[in-house]
């Protein structure tokens, strides 16, 4: 298993565990009684689960397994996957983030954090397509 | 890679395409609301990404690498995965304009029978073919 691969599939794991933490949060909410507000987590629970989870584990075994791309280049530029991880990542935890704090306490800095974060995990999706259509071919 | 295979797993980066698209305007106009009409997709990307990418690819993968039958042909009756290929890809299309602006309730609920068709398809194409090492 190359060593992006291992990144992709071990940030997906503590994703998981931080989505089912959240989901918990969630569902303890009524019974606790703590304040309504934390429902505006319920966009950060499932984002977690389906962003820094799902789409990451499906990343990290696509890099790995999928048809060579050429013999230079088995699995198409490690850069641009390296950029990848990179954007995905740390746009998901800006999203984290910012978006209950936003909820919570409306600021110009949870705005322009919002803005960023979509624009690093838009363009982590989109190197990600760029860089895997090319291996999806008969051999 | 079978010729299916590559053909739901581009399907299913194109829709990640359509996904996250919609999915960054929407966050990027949770923090500076600058189209109110954008909270009207919301539907059409939860659909891309759920049964448009993530559906899409899992099925893509598992008719490539499930185990394959020891006679021709390997893979089983491929007619009916490519009729969940189509059933899918229709009922995404189906519910997502059946949910922009006024629309329909019909449309969506057309598009949520042919999904469920395709599943129940891919279902019984696929169920033979989980089998154990050396069986037929």
């Amino acid at each position: 298993m190359p060593p992006l691969t291992r990144w992709f599939l071990k940030s997906s794991l503590l994703f998981f565990i931080l989505s089912v933490l959240f989901g918990l949060l969630l569902a303890v909410q009524t019974p606790l009684k703590l304040p309504a507000s934390i429902v505006a987590f319920s966009p950060v629970y499932f984002h977690l689960f389906m962003v820094g989870w799902v789409a990451q584990l499906i990343f990290g075994v696509v890099f790995w397994m999928f048809p060579k791309y050429s013999k230079e280049k088995p699995r198409g530029s490690e850069l641009l996957g390296w950029i990848v991880f990179g954007l995905l990542n740390v746009g998901l935890a800006l999203r984290v983030i910012a978006e209950p704090a936003q909820a919570l306490n409306p600021a110009l800095v949870w705005s322009w954090l919002l803005a960023v974060s979509a624009v690093m995990q838009w363009l982590a999706g989109m190197i990600f397509v760029a860089n895997t259509w090319g291996r999806v071919k008969e051999r | 890679m079978p010729r299916l295979s590559i053909w739901f797993i581009r399907s299913a980066l194109t829709y990640l395409v359509l996904g996250f698209t919609l999915g960054a305007l929407l966050l990027f106009n949770k923090g500076f609301p600058f189209y109110p009409f954008l909270w009207g997709l919301l539907p059409s990307h939860v659909e891309f990404v759920l049964f448009g990418w993530t559906v899409q690819l899992v099925m893509g993968m598992a008719f490539w690498i499930l185990p394959r039958f020891s006679k021709s042909p390997f893979r089983g009756n491929e007619k009916l995965a490519w009729g969940t290929f189509i059933l899918i890809n229709v009922g995404i299309w189906l519910h997502v304009l059946g949910t922009i602006g006024s629309g329909s309730q019909w449309l969506v609920l057309t598009g949520r029978v042919a999904e469920a068709l395709g599943i129940v398809v891919f279902a019984v194409y696929l169920w033979p073919r989980i089998k154990g090492v050396g069986a037929p």
